[in-house]
């Protein structure tokens, strides 16, 4: 199929992408309960039982209570989580009721489009990691050794999720193949990113496995911004995690250029 | 003047199967067009090449004199469409839909022309209602709002009366007459022939993908003269010299009681063509020397449905 030979600047309105952002905004707000509480009390829960069972027996990191060190994974495991819920919900369900033709009829570009339906899920999962840090906060003393990284990873890590949930709606055509999108890779992902664990207390063969995935960077970067301590270099990590980002991004672009399963 | 929509041999293949084979024509600025053809035309396939939801296999098409591909934001700016199916998103209420609508064609303080268009869709009630509440009908004219809101100056209508009731139809089709009038091109696809014949000024039919009648309305009814010769009639069956007249049923035979008749007793009824009426003599003849007793006759002039009807047949 061919790309769509679509002169972008010319007739370019900001507030055309302003308004499909906040439609996307004002779509997770409306459902704050469900898209925002539900995902803070998740990690409330995941915090209270791995601390109660695991703090007097594990030490990650020197002088860094297990409960300290948990944070930052069960932050990033929310953030990325509900940035590609966003993203993939949004679309799925625009799809499938067919609601997205106002969109697709609308003069906004297909790279406006990829920008607010990213940019919403990234919102979303900031919206989720202040509610969990709000949250715990009585929990864990961090430390927030380098707030710059700490941003970094959690704005391209909610970059890259929410990318993917808008292939994961582009592609999929049943809400069943969203679910199993997020049951078979993205959750395991997640999991095995080194949320509740270093990753080199694991065997040889899963510490391979684990760096082979791009989560596994994105939480120890973000860990890496609240104790100065990761088990990477950050540079190396914030690295993989922009390559990631362009990659997905020139997959997601590419599909909304060409139309795929939405302009048939 | 540059034609409000230009359609210049545009096929459209899905894997072997050719949607639209070549099609052509063009739409003329303030016209009232009717793009009619039974299921799977091709129709439906056309407005959305022309509105950016489906891309052409082959050939190019213009709103406006604006490319639809290659100047997708003013050709899009420029055509309003009200589509075939009642979709709506559930998460607002109508004004923020008809706000979001407006946003996306980059105009801000909408509300002044959003409320115009509420007041005249009779949705002024409803503004601050959420969509999943309202009926059908009233989704429906919210479609219509949300076509309007950007002003643009061709509108397209795919099916915008299927499954609506007379009265809401009857205030749909005023208000679209009027845009008409306002200057606003109309693009009008319907099953309803009787609204077709009455709002066009001009038809394209389409069959199997490509344009098989493309006409003025009046030149259409025109060029199939005459009329239909209706009977019921019993005795004997209808002659054979007669058989090649007689027009498929468009709707069940029924009696006035909507009872089907073919019963003996009441009569055989069908309709039969008439070319020139100066032969209606000739077939009441036909009939009388058959031994047919006529129960009913009524010659009907010939519409838009014997129109549509005989142009399919003869295309086939």
């Amino acid at each position: 199929m061919a790309a769509a030979r679509e002169s972008v600047a010319a007739g370019f309105s900001m507030h055309g992408f302003v308004t499909l952002l906040r439609k996307e905004v004002l779509r997770f707000a409306k459902v704050g309960v469900q898209t925002v509480a539900a995902p803070v009390l998740t990690a409330l829960l995941y915090l209270l039982i791995f601390s109660h069972v695991l703090e007097e027996r594990v030490q990650v990191f020197d002088g860094v209570r297990y409960t300290s060190f948990l944070l930052p994974g069960l932050v990033m495991m929310s953030v990325l989580q509900n940035a590609f819920a966003n993203s993939s919900s949004s679309l799925i369900q625009s799809k499938i009721t067919g609601n997205i033709v106002f969109v697709l009829l609308s003069p906004l570009s297909y790279r406006e489009i990829y920008a607010a339906y990213v940019l919403a899920a990234v919102l979303r999962g900031m919206a989720v990691a202040a509610g969990v840090f709000a949250v715990t906060a009585w929990f864990a003393n961090l430390p927030f050794a380098a707030p710059g990284w700490i941003l970094a990873f959690a704005l391209l890590g909610s970059a890259i999720l929410g990318t993917m949930g808008l292939i994961a709606g582009i592609w999929a055509e049943k809400f069943d193949q969203i679910a199993a999108f997020q049951s078979f890779i993205i959750m395991p992902l997640t999991f095995l990113s080194g949320v509740f664990y270093s990753v080199k207390s694991l065997p040889d063969f899963w510490q391979t496995v684990s760096h082979l995935s791009p989560f596994f960077y994105m939480v120890d970067g973000f860990r890496y911004g609240f104790f100065g301590v990761s088990d990477v270099a950050p540079a190396t990590s914030l690295s993989v995690v922009v390559v990631t980002f362009a990659a997905v991004s020139a997959i997601a672009l590419r599909l909304l250029a060409t139309g795929y399963r939405l302009r048939h | 003047m540059t034609p409000a929509i230009e359609v210049r041999c545009v096929a459209k293949r899905y894997g072997d199967f050719e949607a639209l084979r070549g099609v052509s024509l063009s739409i003329g600025r303030g016209e009232f067009f009717g793009l009619l053809g039974p299921n799977g035309a091709g129709k439906t396939t056309l407005i959305s090449i022309v509105a950016g939801l489906a891309r052409a296999s082959s050939g190019e098409v213009a709103v406006m004199g604006h490319d639809v591909v290659r100047e997708f934001r003013a050709a899009r700016r420029a055509l309003g469409v009200v589509p075939q199916e009642l979709v709506f998103d559930p998460f607002f209420t109508v004004r923020e839909t008809l706000r979001i609508s407006s946003g996306y064609y980059g105009i801000r303080g909408n509300d002044d022309w959003i409320d115009e268009i509420l007041a005249n869709l009779d949705l002024s009630s409803k503004a601050d209602v959420n969509m999943r509440a309202l009926s059908g009908g009233m989704k429906r004219r919210v479609l219509v709002a949300q076509a309007l809101v950007h002003r643009p100056p061709v509108i397209v209508l795919d099916e915008p009366t299927a499954g609506v009731d007379v009265e809401l139809r009857q205030a749909l089709w005023q208000f679209v007459r009027r845009l008409n009038r306002d200057g606003h091109t109309i693009v009008l696809t319907t099953h309803y022939l009787e609204e077709a014949q009455e709002l066009c000024d001009r038809i394209a039919m389409l069959k199997q993908g490509t344009v098989v009648a493309l006409d003025r309305t009046q030149s259409l009814l025109r060029r199939f003269a005459g009329g239909r010769l209706q009977l019921r009639f019993s005795g004997a069956p209808l002659p054979a010299v007669l058989e090649p007249l007689r027009l498929p049923d468009v709707a069940p035979a029924a009696d006035d009681d909507g009872v089907a008749t073919r019963d003996p007793s009441t009569g055989v009824r069908v309709s039969l063509r008439v070319d020139e009426y100066a032969g209606v003599e000739s077939m009441l003849a036909a009939l009388r020397e058959a031994g047919c007793r006529i129960e009913e006759l009524e010659l009907a002039h010939a519409d838009l449905e014997d129109v549509f009807v005989r142009i399919m047949r003869e295309t086939r």
